[in-house]
């Protein structure tokens, strides 16, 4: 079902082409006033909530009680933040965060890539049966599957670990689709073959051929599978309260017995600075592949 | 299917190819390895991530409807086979149907502003923007905050007491609204966490099939004297349907199973989803019922409704989209085809280097 409603892919070549004939021409007026003024407000809707955050996680709950909300950071932030280490064990909640996120995108990413390739470039009896079995589980919400799952890590006495967390994750068909796609575009057949006949194994032929030319969208999907994992909730809320990742001890610091709404605001700038940071280095990339991912799947 | 193939290596042994039993002495052990290698690598390829699947997405899924035919505990384990009495009692329970009709009204309340402001967004970033890269990574930036992060600041921002937006509304000597309270403010507040975060990805998402369309299109018809708006709902519109119909799928399936936000908007709160259960997803329902009230038949039965549920709304968005807009489509279809036609010949020379350039796939 989905497979029909996804946008034909789009070579790399095509978008260049449009691109150039874009810029290259100088058609195109700059926009008005108008234009700038949406942006502006677009992106203002969008910082200030964050700021207002910072805002008050620098200053004390009286500052809350303010009619008019204070426009400047108080003094208070490093103070909140001691009381966030206080409440929660930041740093241990942060390395889960950093050893679930990287292992399930390693573990996708090889998957993916794996199955992509053989999908894209390989012919076997089957492939177009398994390749339509993969699109149709695109949609499904495996997510409902939550109740079994708890059950086996139970039975296991895998809860608490963070094997419970990465397990579940550990592929996705969204992944093996995506790199199918791009994948299908992008390495010549002769490539392959040329490979072959210079004796080279199947595994080589992938390792030196499938593999560099999937680099970049390797790329992409382990970018929005990390996402993904560290801001999962639902599943390692059930399966880790005692060992939480970082969202999951972010969660505890509302619930504690005594709410300090500066405290409450002060961790969730804390937990937001390392993501900002990556937008800053990586935003262009992950607007790409926002982009991508769009036109490829 | 197999006798089409062509991979290099198997030519060489192609011509003894039907008698596998004589020519197979005659090869070598190099060449019979390399054949097996040819033959069964693909399925060593894809078969880590069936497996996988299999274990991890589809067999939890399968087995959730075993246990909603059991009376199944979470501490005493699985108890009588009830049949679909898990069921039926769900779908005559209250409760579960309010979750239903908060998740919907939610939904509702997230996907259409969003869509519209994402598509709005979209056609400004369409355009010739100066600092172009720094406005598109800018509407990705509540993207980047955790579910978690957002529910954290908007239930303050949201507060009843002391929350910004009240206070706001005081300074202006206009009266507070109940945000967690009341039915209707507390689904528009989660519903707003929900489009914070997503209308600039789907922004970016509705942008990629925008610049897919080509100029040409805009260019003649501008040359024919249409507007700016009038090219954004002749042109632009009907170009990016598909990824319009993907857009509102993706979001179906991720709104119909809202649970973060719910579940953190309001701590304070004794159960789950506000006093009155006023803003208590299905998920959040049914992370409730086998959690809390221990009851996994039941929760397996919500999991399966709600399973159902997503999977006859996609169809029903699939279906109204592509039939609300199919007659249009069609016949904007063949006007774009008539307007390429003569922007080519007019311009066949340049055209044509792009479309070679363009078609080397």
């Amino acid at each position: 079902m989905t497979a029909q409603t996804l946008t034909p892919p789009v070579s790399a070549t095509t978008q260049r082409a449009a691109h150039h004939r874009r810029g290259g021409h100088g058609i195109e007026r700059r926009p008005g006033w108008f234009s700038y003024t949406l942006v502006v407000v677009f992106f203002v809707a969008g910082a200030y909530p964050l700021y207002w955050s910072f805002v008050m996680g620098s200053r004390d709950n009286a500052a809350m009680t303010q009619t008019w909300p204070p426009l400047l950071p108080g003094g208070q932030f490093w103070k909140n933040v001691a009381a966030v280490f206080d409440t929660i064990d930041f740093w241990k909640a942060l390395g889960n965060s950093i050893i679930v996120a990287a292992v399930i995108t390693a573990s996708v990413i090889l998957f993916s890539t794996l199955a992509g390739y053989a999908f894209a470039k390989l012919r076997f009896r089957g492939r177009e049966g398994l390749m339509v079995f993969v699109i149709a589980t695109l949609a499904v919400p495996t997510q409902l599957g939550i109740i079994p799952m708890f059950m086996v890590m139970k039975q296991f006495g895998w809860t608490g670990t963070l094997g419970a967390v990465i397990i579940p994750t550990l592929v996705t068909a969204f992944g093996v689709f995506f790199m199918r796609q791009y994948l299908v575009d992008v390495i010549p057949d002769e490539l392959i073959e040329a490979a072959r006949i210079d004796g080279a194994s199947m595994i080589r032929t992938f390792w030196h051929v499938g593999v560099p030319a999937a680099r970049p969208a390797m790329g992409i999907l382990g970018m929005f599978t990390f996402m993904t994992a560290w801001t999962d909730y639902l599943w390692p809320m059930l399966v880790v309260p005692q060992n939480p990742t970082l969202q999951v001890a972010l969660s505890q610091l509302q619930s504690a017995k005594y709410v300090d709404y500066s405290v409450v605001l002060a961790g969730a700038v804390l937990a937001t600075i390392p993501l900002i940071i990556v937008l800053v280095v990586a935003g262009k990339q992950l607007v790409s592949g926002i982009m991508a991912g769009a036109v490829k799947g | 299917m197999t006798s089409t193939l062509s991979s290099p290596p198997r030519r060489q042994t192609r011509p003894n190819a039907p008698q596998p039993a004589a020519s197979n002495s005659r090869l070598t052990l190099r060449q019979r390895l390399n054949r097996w290698d040819v033959r069964y690598s693909p399925y060593f390829y894809v078969a880590p991530f069936f497996i996988l699947f299999g274990l991890v997405g589809l067999f939890p899924l399968l087995y959730t409807f075993v246990v909603s035919l059991n009376d199944w505990n979470l501490l005493t384990g699985p108890g009588d086979w009830v049949g679909f009495h898990n069921f039926a009692a769900e779908l005559t329970d209250p409760l579960f149907w309010n979750s239903v009709f908060n998740t919907f009204s939610i939904f509702f309340l997230s996907a259409i502003p969003q869509l519209i402001a994402a598509t709005v967004i979209a056609a400004v970033l369409d355009q010739n923007l100066r600092a172009k890269t720094f406005w598109r990574i800018s509407v990705i930036l509540p993207y980047v905050v955790t579910p978690v992060a957002v529910t954290l600041i908007f239930s303050n921002m949201f507060g009843e007491k002391y929350g910004l937006i009240n206070n706001l509304l005081e300074a202006f000597h206009l009266p507070g609204v109940m945000w967690k309270s009341d039915t209707l403010p507390a689904h528009i507040a989660i519903a707003t966490m929900v489009n914070w975060r997503w209308t600039g990805y789907n922004a970016l998402i509705l942008l990629a099939a925008m610049q897919a369309v080509p100029r040409d299109l805009h260019e003649s018809a501008a040359i024919d004297g249409a507007g700016a708006v009038r090219r954004f709902f002749s042109i632009t519109i009907p170009s990016i349907k598909p990824t319009f119909i993907f857009v509102i799928i993706t979001a179906t399936i991720g709104g119909l199973q809202i649970f973060t936000e719910p579940k953190l908007f309001n701590a304070a709160s004794a159960i789950p989803g506000g006093a009155q259960r006023q803003y208590q997803t299905t998920v959040l329902y049914l992370w409730d019922l086998a959690f809390n009230r221990q009851q996994f038949g039941k929760a397996a039965a919500v999991a399966w409704i709600l399973f159902l549920i997503i999977v006859i709304v996609g169809l029903v968005n699939f279906l109204l989209t592509r039939s609300i807009s199919g007659a249009e489509t069609k016949a904007i279809s063949r006007r774009k085809a008539r307007r390429l036609a003569r922007v080519r010949e007019r311009d066949a020379a340049s055209v044509a280097s792009v479309q070679a350039e363009g078609s080397i796939e």
